[in-house]
């Protein structure tokens, strides 16, 4: 698209003028490691609004698997394929990608080492790595128990949510699924409830004597009026969730028997489960040292800066960014921010006011869409959400407010997606 | 490995020194919120409508309504209320000069 790509890069065209002079003589070098939500678009508007800089990205995969409308998949109403993205893009716009492990930061040397070898020094780094699962914080759940009782919340190359899909399909109709939810903070407040709904979608449509049993480390959740509003409007009685008071917080599970155990004893026996596990920042945050006592990475909320080490920003699910949610949006508003100050602090300038956004659609029924808004700005001890704005979407029976959602739902799906990928 | 240079020679060999002040957001971080939804350089995209290209002062308008309450929206009305007056406007400015 030449005509509006020129338009968005017009306040660039000092930069543009002599592109040639700084690749031969070395231009600031941007380092991305994480092909996600985060990386993806800090490394993408890097090249494309910063043509001048050097932007190399870091990330195993090859095929980026996303978390949102994973849980469409789980319903029946995607394939895989419609979820899997490719790197293509990335790379024609200039961007140098390394299907690598960025096994080890030197933040004082300014440099990361790659497992298979290299190594890439750095004037500004972007981490954006994602998650790690916790394997261990639940009694019985490790790695091994992850092939009984899937997580489907880190998606990889897609395995772990095609295998939730394919013991749904494979259940007789009679059982119930399990989904086990963590206490906060965790990726995707909304999205274990969007789970529930999805999973009840496809046993009221294939296997109707089933249900859903959720079984919560919580007493409340994200959208819970609305989630529950439209369970009872969808799925009737298909749908159990249990809170932390009610005994819903399972202390243990058995991958082999596919029993959950809560903390005052109960023993669930489910025909599939579920487990969303407790997780903090990504391996390589840790082990770097940039995480905090608490498992997340503590930012500068003006720039995403790392508290530790001021020259790796630190943005996507990693960062401690409460109040702001662990969500896709959040990552591409806080990659953009990221590199702009990335970018001002290599010119010795002030960074931009920040301000950052989020929507975070919820499918309950295929065209029956909620959502919560929030914008964010830098406080004196954190983000703060800005006063009387944002919020979720309206309670009450209001079909054509859930219809319309269900389809904005879809066109964030496909902008963001471009927004990230192009 | 390449040896670390020194930062100023990078940032001169880069162009980065010599850009002008007013290149340092090259759009508004405000306006970058409304990518996720309204398609690339907000040339709209399915149910998201088209920002590019459209006078200012009605986008303008339009944003104030939706804060205001003025004028019914699905989300419109939740997000135009974290916005200055400062943002909307440079964010009305920002897509009226996309073409």
């Amino acid at each position: 698209m030449p005509i509006t790509r020129r338009a968005a890069l017009g306040a660039s065209l000092a930069a543009l003028a002599a592109p040639a002079l700084s690749r031969a003589q070395g231009a600031a070098r941007l380092l991305v490691i994480g092909g996600g939500f985060g990386g993806a678009s800090a490394a993408r508007f890097a090249r494309t609004q910063y043509p001048e800089l050097q932007v190399t990205l870091v990330e195993p995969l090859t095929r980026f698997v996303t978390c949102p409308y994973g849980n469409l998949l789980l319903g029946g109403y995607r394939q895989i394929g419609d979820i899997t993205h490719s790197y293509d893009g990335l790379r024609a716009a200039g961007i140098r990608i390394l299907h690598d492990w960025a096994e080890g930061i030197d933040a004082a040397g300014k440099r990361v080492r790659l497992r298979g070898g290299e190594t890439l020094a750095y004037d500004k780094l972007i981490l954006s790595p994602g998650i790690a699962i916790r394997y261990g914080a639940l009694p019985g759940y490790d790695e091994a128990a992850a092939q009984a009782l899937p997580h489907a919340w880190v998606p990889g190359d897609g395995s772990q949510t095609l295998l939730l899909r394919r013991q749904l399909e494979a259940m007789e109709d009679g059982g119930v699924v399990g989904i086990s939810i963590p206490a906060n903070p965790f990726r995707c407040p909304p999205g274990p409830y969007e789970r529930i709904s999805m999973i009840a979608a496809y046993l009221k449509r294939h296997k109707p004597r089933s249900k859903v049993l959720a079984l919560d480390a919580k007493d409340a959740f994200s959208k819970q009026g609305l989630f529950q509003d439209g369970w009872k409007a969808l799925y009737g009685d298909m749908v159990e969730w249990v809170p932390a008071s009610k005994d819903g917080k399972v202390a243990r599970v058995d991958p082999a028997a596919k029993v959950f155990e809560t903390e005052f004893g109960e023993r669930h026996r489910l025909a599939v489960g579920n487990v969303i596990p407790p997780q903090s920042a990504a391996r390589i945050v840790l082990d770097s040292g940039l995480a905090a006592q608490t498992g997340w990475a503590e930012v500068d909320p003006r720039t995403l800066a790392s508290r530790a080490a001021p020259d790796i920003h630190i943005i996507g699910d990693a960062n401690n960014g409460a109040p702001m949610p662990k969500s896709g949006y959040i990552a591409n508003s806080t990659a953009k921010q990221a590199v702009a100050s990335a970018v001002a602090a290599l010119r010795g300038e002030a960074p931009p006011e920040a301000v950052y956004f989020n929507t975070c659609y919820s499918h309950v029924g295929d065209d029956y869409g909620i959502s919560i808004v929030g914008i964010f700005r830098p406080g004196p001890n954190g983000f703060v959400e800005v006063p009387n704005s944002g919020g979720v979407s309206p309670r009450g029976d209001l079909p054509e407010q859930r219809r319309l959602e269900a389809i904005h739902a879809d066109t964030w799906y496909a902008s963001i997606t471009r927004d990230m990928f192009g | 490995m390449i040896p670390s240079r020194s930062l100023a020679a990078a940032l001169v060999a880069g162009g980065l020194l010599a850009m002008p002040a007013q290149a340092a957001g090259p759009a508004p971080l405000a306006a970058q919120g409304c990518l996720g939804c309204h398609g690339p350089n907000g040339a709209g995209l399915a149910s998201g409508a088209r920002l590019a290209g459209r006078d200012a002062q009605e986008l303008a308008t339009l944003l104030r309504d939706y804060r205001a309450d003025r004028r019914p929206g699905t989300i419109m009305n939740r997000i135009a209320r974290g916005y200055t007056e400062d943002e909307i406007a440079a964010v009305a400015a920002y897509f009226a000069a996309i073409r």
